[in-house]
């Protein structure tokens, strides 16, 4: 009788003494901070033999709603799918029913499309961090990450009205226009950050600690990113820029709101700075990319800032009133990675599309995880999902 | 490569195998069978020119205007596509494939149509079928573990077909 | 408390130790983590410097529910997550509150008319104290709240016979300040003067032709 235990049939046990394969179910209320993400583990000991992620407890019926309304109506159901980074996946629901429209937005709604989306990156990617920090047992990084981000929310306070959920870029352009003084104090608040950069690489990035837990854990190889769609960070963690590989980042692959017109770089290893003991494409890779990534952005930020003040156009234009039958699909470069919208437009001259699906970043970088976990240890389980960086109204939507 | 030389090496090796082809539409796409869906995928991933290592998006749509007094001007027939969106790492081209189903399999309104599943070419693919599967209602023959993944185990119905009809209640919880 | 409950008549002693019970009681509130989904971070925005929620003593979040004593349910309840829902409150030990957060655990929220998954409001799950509204409520909002659970604590009868838990009406009206040129002591006259502001800038909000 040495059948094992499976998830179906748990009446069968294994009667081997030396090992015991436990069923452990780290269930969707759980003490980290991604969402309702259920695992269940299959362990032997301390060993985690196998690792199966069930999602759907977030499962709100965005792609319903989205054959029933109109376009614009649509647009805040896009900031909850992943709230992080409302400002991008408006942009990428945006973009998408203005390309198959065939509508251009004048240049100055594009640097403050622009602007809101390289701040909602480095405010996604400090929360990133600060979760990472608080799943690994380090409170510090989290508040220091959530001051920072306030003033961020600030600034978006002033855009919009909102802190987290914007709706602020819609079709055919953004809401509103910047308010007076808002670029003096977007550039008081990147001087502000640049040297608390430094302090989150001491809290974390070269701490001892956090190196340890995180080297060499969950090494993803190129091959089984690209088999399995991941990208983003995720991706960019895996590549090898001495071995040739491309700089893989939508933003310059191809390029919208003139993000060719900019001067930053994709983050990819190898970095001569990395402590010793990583490997490409390990945890500490993949969160080492997004801190680089804060920097660039605040890059593209003050670049944006002095390129306002001589872009011409108005801040929005008129949406369109009907969708063409046809379809697109548009992906678009999230901090989480490359957030797809396939719209098909109905046809006869509808309103409403006949179908909007949003491919999730996260849903394909989830579904590696079971993969990267095979035969680590109980404890580098949360250190390989939290480095995921999730967001569960993404994966679920 | 562009969209047309992609269709050229498709034609020279499947011929009348395409059944449709589209290459002035904002994607171009290819249409192919059911029958004919692994073999293609399986030349559009490993054929040193083409590459198509990403698989992004499995997408299923379902046309079907609901309203029957709006059904016949709706401009199409009732069936289903699975929409398949592509994308090559060395090259940096993208290409669509789509597959069309009838709603129902043999027209028999309960019994699911089917596909043949992609899990064996791309990791992406499994999770992307469960979603088609539990949404729409396609079942993907091969698929090594087809079961619901957005929603609830016992849930009843495919919500994304148009025709599906919201349920009264769940578990003893309202749901209207 | 159990067995004392409605036992004693109502006495110096006795009512003064039921203050004294209650201000322990409200002034640490334990909540669970239970954020679901962007609640959850306007949640954790409240747990952190700038809106602390641990100076009203609220702020140790345990992960389990064996050790909490307020539920704030943050984000969309699911069908799927509803038994989960359930099965926590049923674990939690008494007395325990349950603030409702955000419009989704309210009424359904936004997902109230096409949503086949969403629980039209969490209420048809636990029963709830108080409700948060707003998509996400502002942290200030989610403190307000905390504050009406801690008045219900106060004016929990848990020792002495008495008069029926009386629920308490906040002291102010929650009507926004407007400015000078928009509000009126009169309602009549206030509306007209916001009309004639919203006529008056009616091309500014306009959108642009393309």
């Amino acid at each position: 009788m040495t059948a094992t235990a499976t998830e179906q049939d748990q009446t069968i046990v294994e009667f081997d003494v030396r090992t015991d394969e436990m069923l452990i179910n780290m269930g969707p209320q759980h003490p980290s901070t991604h969402g309702v993400l259920r695992l269940v583990l299959r362990t032997d000991g301390e060993i985690v033999a196998e690792v199966i992620p069930h999602i759907g407890y977030l499962h709100r019926c965005a792609e319903k709603i989205g054959e029933n309304l109109l376009p614009i109506q649509f647009i805040p159901y896009t900031d909850r799918m992943d709230y992080l980074a409302a400002m991008n996946m408006n942009l990428g629901y945006a973009l998408a029913i203005e390309k198959l429209c065939g509508q251009q937005v004048p240049e100055k709604a594009q640097v403050i499309r622009v602007l809101a989306c390289e701040l909602n990156r480095i405010a996604s990617h400090l929360v990133g961090m600060g979760a990472y920090g608080l799943d690994l047992g380090s409170f510090s990084p989290f508040l220091y990450a959530f001051r920072e981000r306030e003033m961020i929310l600030d600034l978006f306070e002033e855009l919009c009205g909102a802190r987290l959920t914007y709706s602020y870029i819609t079709i055919g352009g953004v809401h509103d226009d910047l308010p007076p003084g808002w670029l003096e104090r977007c550039q008081a608040f990147l001087d502000y950050l640049k040297p608390r950069i430094d302090e989150y690489h001491t809290l974390l990035t070269n701490n001892h600690i956090f190196v340890q837990r995180t080297a060499g854990i969950g090494v993803l190889s190129r091959e089984l990113a690209l088999s399995y769609a991941c990208s983003g960070p995720m991706l960019r963690a895996s590549l090898n820029r001495e071995a040739g590989d491309p700089e893989w980042d939508l933003r310059k692959l191809e390029p919208y709101c003139g993000y060719d017109s900019y001067e930053f770089h994709a983050v990819v290893p190898p970095f001569p700075e990395a402590p010793t003991g990583v490997v490409i494409g390990d945890c500490w890779h993949r969160f080492y990319v997004r801190m680089l990534e804060v920097v660039e952005s605040i890059k593209i930020v003050e670049q944006g800032l002095k390129r306002y003040r001589t872009a011409t156009g108005s801040h929005r234009i008129e949406p369109p009133r009907h969708l063409p039958a046809g379809e697109l699909y548009l992906e678009t470069e999230c901090p989480r990675g490359a957030m797809g919208f396939h719209i098909v437009g109905a046809p006869g001259k509808q309103a409403v599309p006949l179908r909007v699906r949003a491919k999730s970043s996260c849903f394909c970088n989830l579904s590696v995880v079971g993969e990267l976990c095979k035969g680590c240890l109980l404890a580098d389980v949360p250190a390989i999902v939290g480095s995921i960086d999730l967001v569960m109204g993404e994966i679920d939507r | 490569m562009n969209a047309s030389e992609i269709v050229a090496m498709l034609e020279s090796r499947f011929g009348t195998r395409l059944l449709d082809r589209q290459l002035t539409a904002p994607d171009p796409f290819v249409v192919v069978g059911a029958t004919d869906l692994v073999e293609v995928m399986r030349f559009l991933r490993d054929e040193p020119s083409l590459r198509f290592e990403l698989l992004h998006d499995i997408s299923g749509v379902d046309y079907l205007e609901p309203d029957p007094k709006k059904a016949a001007t709706a401009g199409f027939t009732p069936h289903l596509e699975v929409v398949y969106h592509l994308q090559s790492f060395t090259h940096r081209h993208r290409f669509t494939v789509k597959v069309l189903l009838p709603r129902w399999r043999d027209d028999q309104p309960g019994s699911l149509p089917e596909l043949p599943s992609l899990t064996g070419l791309w990791g992406s693919a499994n999770w992307h079928e469960r979603e088609v599967f539990d949404l729409l209602g396609i079942v993907f023959v091969g698929h090594p573990d087809l079961r619901r993944i957005l929603l609830a185990e016992d849930w009843v119905g495919h919500p994304l077909r148009k025709d599906y009809e919201f349920p009264l209640e769940y578990h003893g919880i309202r749901a209207r | 408390m159990g067995w004392l409950e409605d036992r004693l008549e109502e006495s110096v002693l006795t009512t003064t130790l039921e203050r004294a019970i209650n201000w322990a009681r409200e002034s640490s509130l334990w909540p669970m983590t239970f954020g679901l989904a962007c609640c959850a971070i306007e949640m954790m925005a409240t747990g952190a410097p700038r809106y602390d929620i641990d100076r009203f003593g609220a702020g140790a979040f345990r992960a389990t529910p064996r050790q909490a004593d307020l539920m704030i349910v943050a984000g969309t309840v699911n069908f799927k997550m509803a038994d989960r829902v359930r099965r926590l409150y049923n674990q939690m030990p008494d007395p325990k509150f349950v603030i409702a957060m955000g419009a989704c655990t309210c009424g359904g929220g936004p997902y109230y008319k096409y949503g086949y998954n969403v629980v039209k409001g969490v209420d048809l799950v636990v029963p709830v104290d108080v409700y948060v509204p707003g998509c996400p409520p502002r942290p200030e909002a989610l403190l307000e709240g905390l504050l009406r659970v801690q008045d219900k604590v106060r004016a929990m009868k848990n020792l002495t016979r008495g008069q029926p838990l009386e629920l308490p009406v906040p002291k102010r009206t929650g009507q926004v300040l407007l400015p000078p040129e928009l509000s009126d002591a009169d309602p009549v006259k206030a509306l007209e003067k916001q009309n004639a502001w919203a006529a008056q800038n009616k091309e500014q909000a306009k959108p642009t032709k393309a």
